[in-house]
């Protein structure tokens, strides 16, 4: 596969670099999780085969030979070879096809799954693009122009002929809720924080990047004393720097951080806050741990149907 | 002596193991000791196990998690005894040209201990150091503690670029960078060996619980080693 143009921010992913953390190794991968496996699923890719994640602007690619390509997320225009193609369904590309990615609609990443997946060599046990430490995918970077990207053997397996709606990552139209649960820290703030950061929705800083989204909107003050020895910073967790406006850590975060944490952002709520943008409003909401559960379980199960629905 | 803890949840995939807060060996000792146990206890569904100066993250699949089992592995580490805070292995010894274009901040570290540079390099050599975590970028270890006459704070504004291989003091800490990358910290030299390599059999140098100690090189030796 080819690149002819490269789009804005167009990079190799699988599902993460896991076991480097205790190195400061991040462990990147999808910024949305569901519509990663989804498009795996259509093309009848493991799970955690490497793809390309596309984010607002999409590239043009040259195919070197005839291969199953499905895209998920991010709605955009496809046209291949000046044809319509579908989006969240599988499509045969033949080999010199050019798939090209239009205008683009809600969401903001899109996911190109190719039946074999990407076969760059893996780095510490991934293919994932690890921007700001250059690791990963081809040459730590995002993709260029003229970038040749190797393909696996392509699955024996046919893909699923249609994701079904409830598979789907649900795309924010300007706006999300997002649903966190209290915690690590969120002992060190005062004690109206927490209603603070529920009262009105942040709105995502134009320097947010893959490592975490700079939020802007009421300011959650510290309890005294609140200064915290740097720790673990898990995926979706609201860290909350002097200024008081939270951070919502994401795919590319660093292992540690030294600032608070007052929440964390569920696991089925990670795909939504992954197709934000710049300029997109969140209202969180804080859960418990029952709801996070039942909505990863309801998540699970449409991914799975999908997952079974290959032959 | 068993050290006061409690463990947290971070969302509903990681728990957090919290041992004292403070940057102290014993307390990093008991940390380190806990997320092997952790690790050794292999149970399914669980991804990474990390830890920090204090703290013991462990990052786990909630649906392919037994919940039960993880939350009881946990408590039963965390009250175990404190180790000994020795390093499992010999200290790591890093070959460090001080001074000169590999060391802009050494003269500013010399005034801040009121010595002259010299003697800034004979106090940072003559420590081991413990490596307490990892973090920032893959590879950079948190080393203490620095003597409190060299402990000079980080520089009021980073510098946009660092190259890989300078050695710098934050206060109490020093580290090696492993990659070119903004930083703030006070620069005093710079080692020739690379403290990650992602092409090597060992990609890391130093890991959490390590003993490290630098050595002085002169520029001739430094240039032997690239």
């Amino acid at each position: 596969m080819c690149v002819i143009k490269p789009g804005l921010l167009t990079t190799i992913q699988d599902t993460g670099r896991w076991g480097y953390q205790p190195y400061g190794v991040p462990v990147a991968g999808p910024m949305d999780p569901v519509s990663h496996r989804v498009a795996n699923a259509l093309v009848g890719n493991a799970r955690d085969a490497a793809l390309l994640e596309i984010t607002l602007l999409g590239p043009e690619l040259e195919f070197e030979d005839e291969r199953l390509v499905a895209v998920a997320g991010a709605d955009f225009d496809l046209s291949l070879d000046g044809r319509t193609a579908p989006s969240n369904a599988p499509f045969t590309v033949a080999a010199g096809s050019h798939l090209r990615f239009g205008a683009r609609g809600l969401g903001a990443r899109a996911y190109l799954a190719v039946s074999g997946g990407i076969a760059v060599p893996p780095t510490l046990g991934s293919r994932s693009t690890h921007l700001v430490s250059g690791m990963g995918g081809l040459g730590g970077r995002a993709l260029l122009a003229g970038d040749r990207l190797p393909l696996g053997d392509p699955s024996m397996r046919q893909g699923a002929a249609l994701a079904p709606q409830e598979a789907l990552a649900a795309l924010p139209d300007g706006r999300a809720t997002i649903r966190v649960l209290s915690g690590p820290q969120a002992d060190r703030f005062t004690a109206d924080a927490l209603e603070m950061l529920q009262s009105a929705p942040y709105t995502v800083a134009g320097n947010s990047d893959r490592m975490g989204f700079r939020l802007e909107g009421l300011p959650l003050a510290y309890a005294p004393g609140a200064e915290i020895i740097s720790d673990a910073t898990p995926l979706g967790v609201l860290q909350v720097p002097a200024s008081g406006q939270p951070i919502l850590l994401m795919a590319d975060r660093q292992t540690a951080g030294g600032y608070p944490k007052i929440a964390t952002v569920i696991a089925a709520d990670i795909a939504i806050a992954g197709q934000l943008a710049p300029s997109d409003a969140i209202t969180f909401r804080v859960c418990d741990a029952r709801e996070a559960m039942k909505a990863l379980i309801v998540q699970e199960r449409a991914l799975m149907a999908l997952e079974d629905r290959r032959s | 002596m068993s050290i006061p803890y409690r463990i947290v949840s971070a969302g509903d995939s990681a728990l957090i193991v919290e041992f004292e807060e403070r940057i102290d060996p014993v307390v990093n000792a008991r940390t380190i000791a806990c997320a092997d146990a952790i690790r050794a206890a292999a149970i399914d569904g669980v991804r990474d196990v990390v830890p920090t100066y204090r703290s013991v993250a462990v990052y786990f699949d909630p649906l392919h998690t037994d919940s039960e089992a993880l939350a009881a592995c946990l408590e039963r580490e965390a009250a175990r005894p404190a180790p000994g805070v020795a390093a499992a292995r010999p200290a790591i010894r890093i070959p460090v040209c001080y001074g000169g274009e590999f060391g802009p901040d050494l003269p500013a570290v010399a005034v801040f201990g009121g010595l002259a540079e010299h003697e800034v390099v004979q106090l940072h050599a003559a420590a081991t150091y413990r490596v307490f975590m990892l973090g920032f970028v893959p590879g950079f270890a948190y080393l203490g503690m620095v003597d409190p006459r060299i402990s000079m704070p980080r520089r009021a504004t980073p510098r946009v670029r660092v190259p890989a291989g300078s050695v710098g003091i934050a206060g109490i800490q020093t580290g090696v960078y492993p990659a070119e990358t903004p930083g703030g910290w006070q620069l005093i030299g710079r080692t020739p060996v690379k403290p990650f390599d992602p092409m090597a059999t060992e990609p890391f140098l130093m890991m959490a619980g390590d003993a490290v100690e630098f050595y002085p090189i002169d520029r001739a030796e430094y240039d032997l080693w690239i």
